[in-house]
């Protein structure tokens, strides 16, 4: 069972300048909204959070969203000083990332930024092209990207992200194939790759129903996926997790926590949390959770964990890492060796060349990198614990 | 003794013992509803829609599976109490033994025509059940407060079509709740009540049964002579079967026990009876002691018309499968089943049904009431295959069909149809026939307007999608019904599929050898369509013999989505997983191919006349 005490943090920030027509994450066009009394109850929501779990050294901090950086320098300062505040003990590996939109990093805010303690930034670039860019709903242009980039250099920033999507609408592998080669040309530390998943009550999704979406065929994903991962890596990128890539030492560590199935605390409106085994999400409306945070926590739903479905969990989530599963880790954490528990079923993904084992470690073959949800599908219900547990 | 022989004579005097026979849709439910209503059986609060349908299946589908009854005390006009005793009846073509049956146990039956639709294939096939089993048959016009209403036509109806009387046909609509006591009124004065000698060996007639979880089979039944007591020992004479009843009673609706069941009386007994198959409807309940000499009339061992494949998706679910039909078993005596082995599926059992809707209603049970996933194959009937040693086969499995080189001939069951339809229509009806293989036999005009028209068919054909077509090509108009009449020597061929170069026993089916070629095309057509694309490519094919008839190929799927996943989605993750774990639960791999379950019944979904 996970009962470690959190080194990660995640914070929501759910306002955004427009919203994408991709997104069903809880995000909020900034206009009109509470801002400030939405920072003033993230505050409070700290304050309730290290009272229950007392923080000890924190690894990673990763500010989300919604789009953090369309907070003015005023309401970023405070919002990293409040972070501050509660989560004092930080590592000297400290991985602390923002998200940003291109164009909405100007060096003041950068200053502010670092000043706070920032040192790394997550682009949500997608891609290069601008009517792919309008069509998806981004408003940011083309030049915004590379500006965005320099700047943050300019201002120190030595670790910086890059988000890429394919599979959207009218987007041709050429399409992809330029948007990689211009984006190696800002040499970002690391890259995040993925594709377009059309969710429930986004504007996409109704296209998608009214047959509008012009989306690409399944073999053009492919190549455009295979054509990212071959030029990444010929770049010295390394692909170490299912949808990213980086510089050697320049993996996220932050991101590592939630395939690890390490516990973190989640913090803000719509934010998901792990801690001491038990797994929350708040509540999403911004109002809601503004009066909600002066009175306690403001937990719309948790669910405790079960000690089959963190074992499941260590799956499903490490398996998506190139370094996968490692058999002497999952009996550390759960005291029963893993093919004890899913024997059958490692075999069986393993004869159907999905799966491989070496040394002890079960990853992804190059097939099941293409079939994970078939992989990780495969897991659930399907484990046997004669262990006590811990 | 006299005075109580007396009291019974009086007693036996007031009982009158009815069912309602009509065609679906006509209200025969809402006529029992009203019924129920009207004599007070039923308060307001347990008032439930159509009381006499009881199961969620039926209510959903609007027919009558199970047999109920139900005893009415009802003080007619003339000042005396009577019992009236309704007796529901199945309304399906599927269940037409169970009809004759429940409709043995009455004298009388109300005969409900739609004063809209008038007489319909299946109102003149209830009216034969019931002549058959001398009952005074009551005609009711019913629905006559609709707009479309022409009471005076449809009187004139059943007058030139049945040859029933129908001058005091009662003028009713069952919704309104109009004619309600007029009926009654005529149910005890035409009804006759029921003879039988109450000091004869006891003769009850089993018309239903029904296991329960705690009393053991409940039996319905009807008591032709004599009387049934709790304690008493009896024989259910055509299994020899015998038994120590433990309670018998009356449904008030509720189950209400009782002393005894006399003479005419309709009720039910329970004698810690395990098994249904030990109490077969037509069969005769007698005292072991003083058994009556010979049994009523009527019984007859009915045998499945329709037969396939049931096998669990998950072969765990072997063991509960056979549970669960064994307790259904309990409930219906009509249905069969005996284990049985697919190269593709499996172990399961092949199970005999009487019709397509009985099929659907056992599979639908087994997979809500059980909760156990099923691949059921495309139904079949029963072949006669004279082969060329002299060696005669039935085969009720199409993969059990021998090699064409060794048969001589195959014959096929064939049904006498009956179909009326509005004149408009009759065109559209005979080219359906035509295009099911029908021989034309008879075409009568029964007014101006309709005409009845008589096909032999292929039982087959009508399992296939006859009935649908029937439908969709006469906008609901046409009605339908049919008869065995024996079986008919036909050129078949046994097709086979072939998935992913390997032949899947459990897809085979047997074909008019002329229709061949082009089932085959559909077929792998639909297969296309149903199964899933899998990591590699797979060529379906149809063979006849050696002989590929048709082929396609499902593309390989080359990637699953390649999502992103951070914290907040991995709760989302998760159900996204379960569900495609939940999709891949309803599909058998056969082979390594994974095949849903509507494949192996997508023979059923073709459309012939897609050309």
């Amino acid at each position: 069972m996970v009962i470690e005490s959190p080194r990660s943090i995640y914070i929501h920030i759910p306002f955004c300048s427009h919203k994408c027509h991709y997104c069903d994450f809880t995000a909020y066009v900034v206009g009109g909204q509470p801002v400030d009394e939405y920072l003033d109850a993230l505050d409070e929501e700290m304050a309730w959070t290290v009272q229950e779990t007392p923080p000890e050294t924190i690894d990673t901090i990763f500010i989300g969203g919604g789009t953090p950086t369309v907070l003015d320098v005023k309401q970023m300062e405070r919002l990293l000083r409040s972070i501050r505040r509660y989560f004092p003990n930080w590592s000297d590996q400290m991985e602390y990332t923002v998200e940003a939109n291109p164009g909405t990093t100007e060096k003041e805010k950068l200053a502010v930024m670092m000043a706070g303690g920032v040192n790394r930034i997550s682009f949500g670039a997608q891609t290069f092209r601008s009517d792919l860019l309008s069509n998806i709903g981004r408003v940011h242009s083309v030049a915004d990207i590379g500006q965005s980039v320099e700047t943050a250099r300019q201002v120190g920033i030595d670790n910086i992200s890059l988000d890429l999507m394919f599979g959207l609408p009218q987007q041709s592998v050429a399409d992809m194939e330029e948007a990689i080669r211009e984006g190696l040309a800002l040499k970002p530390e690391h890259f995040s790759v993925y594709s377009l998943k059309v969710e429930e009550g986004t504007v996409f999704h109704t296209k998608l129903l009214q047959g509008k979406l012009p989306l690409p065929s399944e073999e053009d994903e492919l190549m455009m996926y295979q054509l990212t991962r071959e030029r990444l890596q010929t770049a010295g990128y390394s692909q170490y997790e299912v949808s990213n890539f980086a510089h050697p030492g320049k993996e996220s560590r932050h991101n590592a926590t939630y395939w690890k199935n390490n516990a973190y605390y989640g913090l803000g409106a719509g934010a998901h949390g792990y801690t001491r085994g038990v797994r929350h999400v708040n509540v999403k409306g911004v109002g809601e959770y503004i009066r909600r945070c002066a009175k306690g926590r403001p937990i719309a739903e948790t669910l405790d964990v079960s000690r089959m479905e963190a074992m499941e969990n260590e799956m499903i989530l490490g398996l998506r890492l190139a370094e996968g599963v490692q058999e002497a880790h999952f009996y550390d954490r759960f005291g029963i060796p893993l093919d004890g528990v899913f024997g059958k079923v490692l075999t069986q993904l393993q004869n159907k060349n999905l799966l491989e084992n070496e040394m002890g470690r079960w990853f992804l073959t190059e097939k099941g990198l293409l079939f994970g949800n078939d992989v990780f599908s495969a897991f659930l219900g399907e484990g046997i614990d004669h262990g006590v547990g811990r | 003794m006299d005075e109580k022989k007396r009291q019974q004579e009086r007693q036996q005097e007031k009982i009158r013992n009815f069912s309602i026979i009509a065609h679906i849709d006509h209200g025969k439910s809402t006529l029992a509803d009203r019924i129920l209503e009207y004599t007070g059986a039923l308060s307001d609060r347990e008032m439930q829609d159509q009381f006499l349908d009881s199961m969620d299946l039926e209510r959903e589908r609007g027919i009558t599976i199970k047999l109920q009854s139900v005893r009415l005390p009802y003080k007619a006009k003339n000042g005396q109490e009577y019992i009236l005793n309704l007796i529901d009846t199945p309304g399906h073509v599927d269940f037409t033994y169970e009809v004759s049956r429940s409709l043995a146990a009455c004298e009388g039956a109300l005969l409900v025509v739609d004063a809209a639709q008038g007489v319909e294939a299946q109102t003149m096939a209830n009216v034969y059940l019931a002549l058959d089993n001398d009952l005074e048959i009551l005609p009711v016009i019913n629905k006559i407060d609709l707009p479309s209403a022409d009471p005076e036509r449809v009187r004139q109806e059943i007058e030139d079509l049945i040859g029933l009387d129908a001058s005091d046909a009662v003028l009713a609509s069952a919704k309104s709740g109009i004619g309600i006591e007029d009926i009654l009124e005529q149910v005890v004065a035409q009804v006759p009540a029921p003879s039988g000698d109450p000091e004869a060996p006891l003769k009850a007639m089993i018309y239903d049964s029904l296991y329960d979880a705690y009393k053991g089979v409940i039996t319905y039944i009807r008591v032709v002579d004599g009387s049934i007591k709790k304690g008493q020992k009896v024989r259910m004479m055509a299994t020899g079967k015998e038994f120590e009843v433990t309670e018998v009673g009356v449904f008030a609706p509720r189950p209400l026990a009782r002393d005894e069941l006399s003479v005419g009386e309709v009720g039910f007994m329970v004698a810690s009876i395990k098994n249904v198959k030990d109490t077969r409807v037509g069969d005769t309940i007698t005292d072991a002691k003083r058994p009556a000499d010979a049994a009523l009339a009527g019984y007859r061992r009915i045998n499945p018309m329709v037969f396939c494949g049931m096998y669990p998706v998950d072969s765990s679910d072997y063991d509960d499968l056979r549970e669960a039909l064994e307790k259904l078993e309990l409930n219906d005596a009509s249905l069969r089943f005996e284990p049985e082995t697919s190269g593709a599926l499996g172990f399961g059992f092949r199970c005999g049904f009487l019709g397509l809707l009985h099929m659907e209603i056992i599979q639908e049970r087994i997979e809500r009431e059980f909760d156990i996933p099923l691949i059921t194959t495309a139904p079949s009937v029963v072949y006669k295959v004279y082969k060329t040693d002299g060696e005669v086969m039935s085969i009720e499995n199409p993969t059990h069909m021998p090699p064409s080189q060794k048969i001589d001939y195959v014959e096929e069951p064939y049904v006498k149809a009956s179909i009326m339809v509005p004149n408009d229509y009759v065109g559209t009806v005979m080219e359906l026939c035509q295009t099911k293989r029908g021989d034309y036999v008879d075409m009568r005009y029964l007014d101006a307007n309709r005409v009845n028209v008589v096909y032999q068919l292929p039982l087959a054909e009508i399992v296939y999608d006859f009935f649908d077509q029937l439908k969709s090509g006469t906008k609901g108009y046409a009605s339908f019904d049919y008869e065995m009449i024996g079986y008919k020597a036909s050129k078949l061929v046994k097709m086979d599929i072939l998935l992913n170069g390997e032949s899947v026993d459990a897809l085979s089916f047997i074909v008019h050898q002329d229709k061949a070629y082009h089932r085959g095309r559909l077929f792998v057509e639909k297969l296309k369509e149903l199964i899933p694309r899998q990591m590699f490519e797979v060529p379906i094919q149809a063979t006849i013999g050696n002989k590929v008839v048709a082929r396609e190929t499902i593309r390989a799927q080359r990637k699953n989505v390649l999502a992103k996943c951070y914290g907040g989605d991995i709760s989302r993750k998760r159900k996204l997983l379960e569900k495609q774990k939940e999709g891949k639960k309803r599909m058998k791999a056969v082979g390594n191919v994974e095949v849903p379950q509507e494949a192996f019944m997508a023979v059923l979904q073709m459309d012939d006349s897609k050309k």
